[in-house]
């Protein structure tokens, strides 16, 4: 009996030390970065160059595996990451803010800026006012002169309703007390900038990296960017609040990773401290920069207080709908 | 006639291995149930960091051609369609390889799409200017009428009764509306987890064409009868070659059917298929041999979804806007190494631009190579006895729906709908009208809720959907297929033989 204790008793602090050092050797194996959009959609194309080097020596050691799970505007992966993912470390989610928060106020979903743990954020794309490349608009006064001559006249596409794209559109009927006629597309930020450059819509808010892209193939202008700066992809556009419109970066999209609520803190506290470095890589740095998707490296802090910010921001702003 | 100049750097031992390879590992991928070519192209993607601009985009383009033409191997063997623009091939390819046919439908099937595949390719090359300009004309107005078009192919698709073609085709408009809704965020029908995100096409495709399959073989169980070993038929690639040139009206519609819908952004090659395949059916003296193994139904189908691959790539590499998923990754690809498609694609990087052209073009021809060398062999799946067919093909689709975004639900809805579809196989509806309704209902719906907002904030909804050429060029075409389908079905009941009766 007493060998049978002692053996249990072994047993019990094998295994006990046995977590303590899953947690200490972590990772053991390779992980996964469920990733709420298609294979090829900005975000997943991003999240492939930001892991690449996640095998590293100097990274986690072990590689990052993309799995998508796409659907309903993100909603599909994410009520997965946060209601049937294993909370064990080795279960990662890429975010895109401000869907998932606009998507948790709107109601439907079962996550929340609560259900999840960010790490860190690896890019930031701000929304951009797109006008065709012969559009009589030149400036983003034309386009709120009109707007308010012609009150809910002025068709301006964007990527879906509860997007980046949508809640700028929001903000600048708000500031410019102006009413659109805000055109949801399906198919994402291609389906809405292929109206403006048909013609079939006056203006749209697109992705500043596709719009990047579209000007440099002469398709569209670009009138203004709803971010705090300019952008060092487009020096020369000015920022909402430059134009005269009281626009802050509340629609800009920010992606990073994040593990599901109940993630031990020492796993959180290991990949907070890591993955930002394996973002400052020099190799994905320049892959990102030739895909014209702007990075913006952010620490795990950083993010819990933007996630927040734009709970409150996003809560007054979707109050009314 | 630029591109001739860079036809010598395909052929570098790198470029050219690395075409081989992505060739046969497209034709692999292809065949296999649940690896659409959008997934096998992402699935290289990763691959490509390592290479040159010029070798991954050859791997890319290899890979996507050989991916479509390779799903009519599983379409044709197995009745389980690779991909959305292989369902048309099921309807007689299967038929003829359950004839002993399978070789030639194999073979049929690899030289049409091989020559529809050239015929878009070429298209690209030379009138890339003039289809770029094509695809920017269609609007969510048009778009709407173009899917109401494909609504009304629904009645007489692979159907005793335009009746039941068209309940099918509705069955399948009620699917299309489960999930979240893509324009409002709605939640419609969801009573399971596994539906938040719809339907997923690829997984109703394999539920729908091979579940029932597997339980009409299952049922039949180890009785003799179903366990007669058929002879597969030895079948020339010459006569291949001479049957093909018997039926020029079929490579025709084809492709010129599957390159128009390639261009237009958004609708891209899921449908081309079906509706070469029945316009071939329409305009076809034989149209009655349609669905019981007749070769031009593959030779149509095929040729129609190889002839969609180049032109659904005019709006990617002329305005750098993505017209199909599949375009959208290989934006992906061309990002990675810093070059943007359109004028800078051309002007700055020709030999990226034209080697990749040229590759689709040589892949093609490769593809029917080794398509051809397998045809022969492939059939004998048609040989293995029923019972142990019906364990590989559960097995596969299983496997195939679940790898689609690796989850559980998918198999779920695999299977409820192929146990649904079989008990409606015996009720005398069909598959194809049903997934074509899938297909196109979320179509119709979100580029109606677009135009009817465009409208409301415009000119109005009469204008808008009403007026304006080409919307009055679809609507009449709308009511020309409307009216033909009527005409066929008071036409078929008139002649209803008594054999036909006691069915």
């Amino acid at each position: 009996m007493k060998k049978l204790l002692a053996g249990a008793a072994l047993a019990v602090m094998t295994l006990t030390g046995g977590a303590v050092l899953a947690e200490e050797s972590y990772p053991e194996r390779p992980l996964m970065l469920m990733v709420s959009y298609g294979a090829g959609g900005a975000t997943d194309f991003q999240a492939r160059i930001v892991t690449m080097t996640s095998g590293n020596e100097d990274a986690l050691g072990m590689p990052i595996a993309i799995l998508n799970k796409p659907g309903a505007g993100g909603r599909v992966g994410w009520n997965w990451l946060a209601d049937q993912a294993d909370a064990d470390g080795y279960t990662l989610g890429a975010y895109n803010v401000p869907h998932f928060i606009a998507q948790s106020i709107k109601g439907g979903v079962s996550y929340g800026v609560d259900s999840f743990e960010p790490i860190a954020n690896w890019g930031a794309d701000p929304a951009v006012l797109v006008v065709g490349a012969d559009s009589e608009f030149n400036t983003l006064q034309d386009v709120v002169d009109f707007a308010t001559a012609n009150p809910g006249k002025l068709t301006t596409s964007g990527a879906g309703l509860f997007v980046g794209h949508h809640i700028a559109a929001l903000q600048m009927e708000k500031a410019g007390d102006f009413k659109m006629a805000y055109i949801p597309t399906k198919g994402g930020g291609a389906a809405a900038m292929k109206a403006v450059i048909a013609g079939e819509v006056l203006a749209g808010i697109n992705n500043l990296s596709d719009a990047f892209r579209a000007r440099e193939a002469g398709n569209v202008k670009i009138l203004a960017v709803a971010d705090l700066e300019r952008n060092e992809f487009l020096p020369d556009v000015p920022t909402m609040k430059e134009a005269g419109l009281d626009v802050d970066n509340a629609s800009v999209n920010f992606r990073g990773i994040m593990v599901p609520k109940g993630t031990p803190q020492p796993i959180i506290d290991k990949l907070a401290a890591t993955v930002p470095t394996m973002f400052e890589n020099g190799r994905v740095q320049g892959k990102m920069k030739a895909g014209g998707s702007p990075m913006h490296i952010m620490t795990r802090e950083e993010v819990l207080a933007m996630w927040q910010k734009r709970q409150e921001t996003l809560s007054e702003l979707l109050a009314g709908l | 006639m630029e591109f001739i100049f860079y036809f010598g750097d395909v052929f570098t031992p790198i470029n050219f291995g690395l075409l081989l390879i992505g060739t046969i590992g497209g034709l692999i991928l292809g065949a296999t149930p649940g690896l659409s070519p959008t997934m096998a192209v992402a699935l290289l993607i990763p691959f490509t960091f390592q290479l040159e601009a010029t070798q991954g985009l050859i791997l890319l383009g290899a890979a996507y051609t050989s991916t479509v033409a390779g799903g009519a191997v599983s379409a044709i063997l197995l009745k389980i369609p690779g991909a959305p623009a292989n369902i048309a091939t099921t309807l007689d390819g299967h038929t003829m390889a359950q004839n002993g046919q399978g070789t030639k439908a194999l073979q049929l099937s690899f030289l049409s799409s091989a020559i529809g595949g050239i015929f878009g390719v070429m298209l690209l090359i030379f009138l890339t200017p003039v289809l770029a300009k094509w695809a920017l004309a269609f609007g969510p107005s048009h778009l709407f009428w173009l899917a109401i078009l494909g609504v009304t192919v629904i009645g007489t698709l692979d159907s005793k009764s335009v009746v039941k073609g068209l309940l099918s085709g509705c069955i399948g408009l009620w699917l299309a509306t489960i999930g979240f809704d893509d324009i409002m965020g709605a939640q419609r029908f969801i009573f399971h987890d596994a539906l938040g995100g719809g339907i997923n096409i690829i997984a109703a495709l394999i539920g729908l064409f091979a579940i029932p399959q597997v339980i009409s073989m299952f049922a039949k169980g180890r009785q003799d009868e179903g366990a007669e070993v058929l002879e597969v038929q030895k079948h020339s690639i010459l006569d291949a070659f001479r049957e093909l040139l018997r039926f020029p009206r079929a490579m025709g519609i084809g492709m010129a059917t599957g390159s128009i819908i390639g261009l237009i952004p958004g609708v891209g090659g899921q449908i081309a298929g079906l509706v070469a395949y029945d316009q071939t059916k329409k305009f076809s003296p034989d149209t009655e041999k349609f669905g019981k193994g007749h070769p031009e139904g593959v030779i149509a189908a095929e040729a129609a979804n190889n002839a969609m691959v180049g032109p659904s790539l005019v709006p990617l590499l002329t305005l750098s806007i993505p017209g199909s998923p599949t375009a959208a990754v290989l934006l992906g690809g061309l990002l990675i190494h810093g070059i943007f498609p359109g004028s800078d694609l051309f002007d700055n990087h020709p030999d990226v631009a034209w080697t990749f052209i040229n590759s689709m073009l040589i892949g093609q021809v490769l593809m029917c190579l080794f398509g051809l060398y397998v045809a022969g062999l492939a059939a004998r799946v048609a040989q293995v006895p029923q019972s142990l067919m019906a364990a590989v093909v559960l097995g596969l689709a299983v496997f195939g729906s679940y790898s689609v975004q690796s989850s559980m639900g998918d198999v779920y809805v695999m299977a409820a709908l192929g146990i649904m579809m079989y008990f409606l196989e015996r009720f005398g509806f069909s598959a194809a009208p049903l997934v074509l309704g899938l297909i196109l209902g979320p179509i119709a719906e979100s580029n109606f809720i677009q135009g009817s907002m465009i409208a409301n904030a415009t000119d109005g909804m009469v204008p808008y959907f009403l007026t304006g050429g080409l919307n009055i060029f679809l609507i009449v075409v709308v009511v020309v297929s409307v009216a033909y389908s009527g005409w066929m079905e008071l036409r078929s009941r008139r002649f209803v033989s008594k054999e036909e009766l006691m069915v």
